[in-house]
């Protein structure tokens, strides 16, 4: 059982394992939200929602209602 | 012959685009719309090296080919469609040097349409900051393109692709991907049944939901009867095609494109730490509001003042040079008044634009947007709805037309519908000219009563529209799957000719705008206001004269009751009288009707209105609002503007929808005439009643 994006606390990394692809738009998927990518939860807005990611080097907002169907594996920060 | 050949320019949004797109064309370039959808067309000329002229069009920020809102349609469209006298001869793709491997999917989808396109990597001034270094003739050959290292900011590159451009001829037409590795057996059936076709074209025709009103009909028929996969079949072969596309790109960037992670210097992250912090972020924004505002009140005093003068001694200079007669008194009482009725907005517009711009362009709306969400939310708003309702203050119609990127289409519906109450600039000249009437001059703390009632204005607007979404929200039952996703761009500083260019195209659209309808309503009104039907109108001053034989009234007073008893009885007046009724409860009379029922057109007709029923007839060279000053309420005597009908004038004015312009624009956006006409009478409705309540009240 992994994680889901949304368990991620602010200044941690984790690395996408799967992406419900029903659920998720296309938009975000080709903005590089892909098995495989590393992602890191930048800045949380009140209630860690909108949460300001980084993956794999784009700069992006999501709401928690959509981090839910992305599933992580944290990675240990160095 | 000089040749012309049409460019595409295409990218991600937050590219430098639009500062390509300027660089190229200079002054050169035209704002349209695209036919039947209010979608900005950017078009523009540019002289490339011997003698070739290029027709450049800039297309509307895309991440992708999958289109998922109406500006993104128009790429595609125009992609797929080889008839299209847009149809370009060769792509530019640019992308931003620090995210190349996400612009580049883009690309690698434009390369597979077969179109020659070529690769700008711009922001190329940023490279050593971030300590990228790029081996461009490995990425040329790889890409099977030609490269464009450019830096919009320093100028430097354009020349190149300019070269580039010419030799269009010479740019590769290959694909980057193999369309048929998406999956084998599906694309290959597609194949045989479509021998002629390019596959991955069939392949957007077939997922896009695109309307595709401008391509070949026949040719889209033909594939509809293959759309034998389910939609979430399409999907997931949509995501594989996706990884398909990174997998490629980054075999390229592996070794094209060295980061050294040492040198880079990520201030976008510094910054974001606090600009969107939990409590310092919704303190910067408030004070960034607070300069605006003020800055927009001071800087424009002076402008409008002169400007408000200038048109003061044109209308009396006409009345002098020209000899008198009905069409000098057109001229001087209808249309010059009526102008300048518009004119002096321009300074205010100006500004709100420049300030608009610069938010926009620094990539600080973006963070607004990520600090708002939640709290929107609440209200069935959108974060995205902040940017709308901002730029509501300045007008309704860029606003409405800013609800675009708002991908839930319930939180963009009520976002539409509930814009028109913040506070635009048409509204101004009403609240500044009742305000002064009707308000006393004091002080308390500092601050002016007048100024005050304004603010107050302004956050009475700004609540209702929070507050009627929250009721839109509770009745609306609309289905939309949530969705939110904001790119959060780098922070740069607002190129100057990108804001100065924004700001004259937005001023120039919304005065010629405004202006026809306002030049069009002072012309009819002087006319309904100069001439009348029957007996009384024609005979007005045999009658007065006969009325008042015996009080020994001067000339000048005769002169007066001769020209408000010819107003009474023109078609104007009639109609004013007609449904004075309804409006007597509200404290106004006739002639303040006739203005509220011109300022449906657009609000700010209101004070060119009384401007031109005040000034028929009269010769002196009173202003405005002296004339409304003097004025008589016919039952209860005493002054017709009062606290009471002043108050409940401003309300009316804050809640009714006063539109023509607006409604027009939330028809084409909501694709209906429900939500207009919705909009209309339960605003106007509300505006009535609380306006009604208000003048009980305080009367």
């Amino acid at each position: 059982m992994h994680d889901t994006l949304a368990h991620l606390k602010k200044g941690e990394r984790a690395v996408i394992m799967d992406v419900s692809s029903n659920l998720i738009p296309l938009k975000l998927l080709e903005m590089g939200c892909l098995p495989g990518n590393s992602v890191e939860l930048v800045q949380v807005a009140p209630f860690s929602d909108p949460m300001y990611l980084n993956i794999n080097g784009s700069h992006l907002a999501i709401r928690k209602e959509t981090a839910i169907h992305i599933l992580i594996e944290k990675v240990a920060n160095e | 012959m000089s040749k012309q050949i049409n460019v595409a320019l295409i990218g991600n949004p937050n590219t430098g685009k639009t500062s390509v797109f300027n660089a190229l064309t200079g002054l050169n370039q035209k704002v349209g719309n695209y036919p039947g959808i209010t979608v900005e067309k950017k078009e523009g000329i540019c002289k490339l090296p011997r003698g070739v002229k290029a027709h450049i069009i800039d297309l509307p920020g895309t991440y992708s080919l999958n289109a998922s809102s109406l500006d993104e349609n128009v790429v595609i469209e125009l992609l797929l469609n080889k008839n299209d006298k847009d149809f370009p001869d060769i792509a530019v793709v640019v992308t931003d040097v620090e995210n190349l491997k996400r612009n580049l999917l883009l690309f690698t989808q434009i390369k597979d349409l077969e179109i020659p396109t070529i690769l700008v990597i711009n922001m190329a001034d940023r490279m050593s900051r971030k300590g990228i270094s790029l081996d461009i003739a490995y990425l040329e050959t790889h890409l099977k393109t030609k490269i464009a290292l450019t830096s919009t900011r320093k100028k430097e590159g354009i020349d190149n692709l300019k070269e580039l451009i010419s030799n269009y001829k010479e740019i590769s037409t290959q694909p980057c991907l193999d369309t048929t590795t998406i999956d084998l057996s599906y694309f290959d059936s597609l194949k045989k049944a479509f021998p002629n076709q390019l596959l991955y074209k069939l392949w957007l025709v077939i997922t896009q939901d695109v309307n595709f009103g401008k391509t070949d009909r026949k040719e889209i028929n033909a594939v509809n009867d293959f759309k034998t996969k389910s939609k979430t079949d399409l999907k997931r072969l949509q995501q594989k095609e996706t990884i398909k596309r990174y997998q490629f790109i980054n075999n390229v960037l592996k070794k094209g494109q060295t980061i050294d992670l040492s040198q880079a210097k990520d201030l976008r992250i510094k910054l974001d730490r606090i600009i969107t912090h939990k409590v310092w972020g919704y303190l910067i924004f408030g004070i960034i509001l607070l300069l605006i505002f003020q800055a927009i009140y001071d800087w424009s005093e002076v402008p409008m003042d002169f400007i408000d003068g200038i048109f003061a001694s044109l209308s009396e200079w006409t009345k002098n040079i020209l000899p008198k007669g009905a069409f000098t008194n057109l001229i001087a009482e209808g249309i010059i008044p009526g102008l300048g009725g518009i004119v002096i907005f321009i300074p205010q517009i100006a500004f709100l634009f420049l300030f608009i711009s610069v938010l926009e362009e620094s990539g600080y709306m973006s963070r607004v947007v990520f600090l708002m969400d939640r709290v929107m939310r609440r209200f069935g708003l959108s974060g995205k709805s902040i940017v709308p309702l901002i730029s509501g203050t300045a007008c309704a119609i860029p606003a409405v037309m800013a609800t675009r990127n708002i991908e839930n289409w319930k939180e963009r519906l009520i976002t539409i519908l509930v814009t028109p109450f913040t506070t635009c600039s048409a509204r101004l000249p009403v609240y500044l000219i009742i305000i002064s009437l009707v308000i006393p001059k004091g002080r308390f703390l500092g601050l002016s009563y007048q100024a005050l009632t304004l603010m107050l204005l302004y956050l009475i607007g700004f609540a209702t529209a929070v507050f009627s979404a929250y009721i839109l929200n509770k009745i609306l039952k609309i289905k939309s799957r949530t969705f939110f996703v904001i790119e959060m761009p780098n922070y740069k500083l607002p190129l100057l000719k990108n804001v100065a260019l924004t700001v004259v195209e937005k001023t120039k659209s919304f005065v010629f705008g405004a202006g026809k309808i306002i030049l069009a309503i002072s012309i009819i009104l002087w006319f309904l206001a100069s001439y009348g039907p029957g007996e009384n109108f024609n005979n007005a001053e045999d009658i007065i004269r006969t009325k008042f034989a015996t009080d020994n009234l001067s000339d000048n007073d005769l002169q007066q009751k001769i020209a408000s008893y010819k107003l009474e009885n023109s078609f104007i007046g009639i109609t004013g009288r007609a449904i004075e009724p309804v409006i007597r409860p509200l404290g106004y009379d006739w002639k303040i009707g006739i203005a509220i029922i011109s300022s449906f057109a657009a609000r700010e007709v209101f004070v060119g209105t009384l401007a031109t029923i005040y000034s028929v007839g009269n010769d002196d060279e009173a202003t405005i609002k002296n004339r409304m000053a003097a004025e008589v309420n016919p039952i209860l005597g005493g002054p017709l503007f009062t606290f009471a009908s002043g108050i409940s004038l401003l309300l009316f004015y804050a809640f009714a929808m006063q539109c023509m312009s607006t409604l027009a624009i939330v028809k084409r956006e909501t694709n209906s005439w429900k939500w207009p006409i919705l909009q209309l009478t339960i605003m106007s409705t509300f505006a009535y009643i609380v306006a009604l309540l208000a003048f009980q009240f305080l009367k």
